[in-house]
């Protein structure tokens, strides 16, 4: 019997060609196509975003009865149609029409636009300073994190609806240039949102350093002679980023629900610019007979929020290392 | 091999001007301040390390022991400036590390490194422990990723481990694994001192033998100096040169290996050494009990801190602290009974060169 021979720079080759290092999303995909509902979801935000985007674009290429002009006409949000005020579900109006007879497809669609971008730039925003901040004062510990945490207990005792209110109401007439009239308010409101909301993400990555940075892998760095901005940067965060991620997506959802809140109450984005939140507005009225005008945008908040919630928790499974899928 | 490196200059204290001393610590102290009341005020401190001096020279393993909480593991740390001292200096390449600059700390940081107790916590789970070896080499060379990339494959074939390892998580790894590659990240800016601190009191006693011979192999490859901190005395005999024993804070014995296994002076050395386990079930050991708790850093005991347990305990002792000097032989004690010249042997005690000859007949 002959033993065959082990070679075993050949078999380390073979190791390492085998172990080829794959791209990190590629890992990160692989992972998370096992959580079917963060899939689902993922590809349902990813429609929603899509049609938001170029819905509109093709709309505007299509045209339809203008029973009040009585003519046909592009689909628009600002073309009213007083005489299909209301109107329900129908082949012209997939979506019915609301009650200045204007399609509520498109309306959806461009408010989409807007809220959206509502949300992620907020949510963006706040983690971003909230896990950086939340970082370094957990890191450094002493008369930082006192500051840092008194500060972020003031900004959270704050009546957050009343100051929010006040704010928008004050600046609601600064106009900033470059910026489109109409997206003005939306900016205001991403600056007030996102400068009380990074509290929650404060105190979420602080906790966390507080147990990381006592575990020899910190000292370790230190015993490297990283410096601390380095270590906050390449162990703190990343080490901070799977709960900051659920928040974030948690967020996402929330955001929305606050500016539909503020746009409801006639603080928000007011009409005739769209947002999810501002279409459900006065809907109370015309529940019983236009449903469609209440369910739609309802429809669209809650499958966005829950998408965003569901996807979130598979990101954190994904994104975990520890976790066996 | 230390003895080979001979001195250029011996700038220790010690009396031997054969090997030159690479660290030198001089009356270190480590103090925590205890807060406490509405104010957080400084209400006490926890005398962690008080007045504690010892040399290293320079390619040998010096070993660090005593229970838990007299204080050894901060020396180590301390002597990294990862703590700042309270007071006393230690000397490497002949300057006061806590005098160094930034960018001075920034080369010490090169020469000097650390292995850690805990495996399972000194690598950053979230990165590849390929990376987690390369950092201190993005932080001190201007090397490129694939320069980066071929040391740690060298480290880590070094300590026993394969070239695609690197791109794994540190979750895939078992204990003694994750030691070794916690060994590599500190062997990959290649050293002078390495302090071990406690480097196998967490791994599987199979584990432990093979991790401590990898030490062994790369103090002579890499020329390495060791401070080796442990609470195992058969490990520290069977890997140091030189031993140094804390109690509470202080060091009361310190000597080379051979002196202090067979002749320890100070009693509470002895009573360390007679808590060996012997693997000889027929012989008969007699144990020197000691009585009590160690008493809290917060509140040493005035005088010689052992006097609250020692069994040969007088009136002097509790007195006035002894002063720790050396006794012949390159053999520090602190003991008052040695001071007036009398014996410090402790009665009862089964004395170490008969458990020697047991161990030996034994196997």
């Amino acid at each position: 019997m002959t033993v065959a021979k082990i070679d075993l720079e050949k078999l380390q080759e073979e190791a390492m060609a085998l172990d080829k290092p794959e791209p990190i999303l590629v890992t990160y995909w692989k992972r998370l196509r096992r959580h079917t509902l963060a899939v689902v979801s993922l590809f349902t935000l990813i429609a929603i975003v899509l049609g938001v985007i170029f819905g509109p674009i093709i709309m505007n290429q299509m045209t339809y009865f203008n029973v009040q002009k009585g003519e046909y006409v592009n689909y628009g949000r600002d073309i009213q149609d007083l005489a299909s005020q209301n109107a329900s579900p129908s082949a012209e109006h997939w979506l019915g029409t609301d009650e200045l007879g204007r399609d509520v497809l498109y309306r959806l669609l461009i408010a989409g636009r807007l809220s959206l971008t509502i949300s992620f730039a907020v949510v963006l925003m706040r983690e971003t300073f909230g896990t950086f901040l939340g970082s370094v004062s957990g890191y450094y510990g002493g008369k930082t994190d006192t500051f840092i945490q008194r500060l972020t207990e003031f900004i959270i005792v704050l009546p957050s609806l009343p100051i929010l209110l006040t704010l928008a109401s004050i600046t609601r007439e600064i106009r900033i240039p470059i910026i489109p009239a109409e997206w003005t308010q939306a900016v205001i409101i991403i600056v007030i949102l996102s400068a009380l909301g990074w509290t929650g993400s404060c105190r979420l990555s602080r906790a966390m350093v507080l147990s990381l940075r006592n575990q020899e892998f910190t000292e370790a760095s230190r015993a490297l002679g990283m410096s601390n901005l380095q270590i906050i940067i390449r162990h703190m965060i990343p080490n901070t980023l799977a709960p900051i991620i659920v928040s974030a997506t948690l967020g996402l959802g929330g955001v929305i629900l606050v500016e539909s809140a503020l746009s409801f109450l006639g603080f928000g984005i007011n009409p005739p610019v769209a947002t999810w939140g501002n279409m459900l507005q006065d809907v109370q009225t015309d529940m019983l007979t236009a449903p469609w005008k209440a369910f739609f945008p309802g429809f669209f908040i809650l499958t966005s929020v829950l998408a965003f919630n569901y996807l979130g928790d598979g990101l954190r499974d994904a994104l975990d290392p520890r976790l066996k899928l | 091999m230390a003895e080979e490196m001979n001195a250029n200059g011996d700038n220790g204290q010690s009396g031997d001007t054969r090997r030159k001393v690479i660290i030198q610590v001089n009356e270190l102290k480590k103090y925590f301040p205890v807060r406490s009341g509405l104010l957080q005020r400084v209400s006490a401190y926890v005398k962690a390390v008080d007045q504690v001096s010892f040399h290293i020279y320079e390619g040998e393993s010096f070993g660090l022991v005593g229970e838990s909480g007299c204080g050894k593991t901060t020396v180590g740390r301390t002597i990294l400036r990862l703590l700042p001292a309270t007071d006393g200096e230690v000397i490497f390449d002949e300057q006061n590390i806590f005098d160094y600059n930034s960018s001075q700390l920034k080369q010490m940081r090169r020469d000097m490194q650390i292995i850690f107790q805990d495996p399972y916590s000194s690598l950053d789970p979230r990165m590849p422990v390929g990376e987690s070896i390369a950092e201190g080499l993005k932080v001190h060379t201007k090397k490129n990723s694939q320069e980066r990339f071929d040391i740690v494959v060298e480290m880590l074939t070094r300590v026993g481990m394969r070239a695609d390892h690197a791109r794994r998580y540190p979750h895939e790894f078992s204990g003694g694994q994750r030691q070794r590659i916690g060994i590599a990240r500190a062997l990959a800016l290649r050293p002078k001192f390495i302090v071990c601190d406690e480097p196998v009191s967490a791994l599987d006693v199979s584990i432990q033998a093979s991790v401590l011979n990898l030490l062994k192999e790369l103090q002579a490859d890499f020329g390495l100096t060791y401070l080796f901190i442990a609470h195992n005395l058969s490990v520290v005999e069977h890997f140091s040169d030189r031993v140094g024993v804390m109690y509470l804070g202080k060091m009361v014995e310190m000597a080379s290996r051979e002196n202090l296994f067979r002749n320890p002076l100070h009693p509470y050395t002895q009573a360390l050494m007679s808590a060996i386990p012997v693997p000889d079930p027929t012989m008969k050991k007699k144990r020197v009990i000691l009585e009590g708790d160690v008493p809290s850093p917060l509140n040493p005991p005035s005088g010689c801190r052992f006097h609250t347990r020692c069994p040969l305990v007088f009136d002097r002792c509790s007195q006035e602290e002894p002063p720790f000097k050396d006794y012949g032989d390159d053999h520090y004690a602190a003991c008052w009974l040695l001071e007036q010249g009398e014996s410090t042997r402790l009665p009862g005690l089964t004395w170490l060169s008969e458990r020697k000859e047991a161990q030996l007949k034994s196997s």
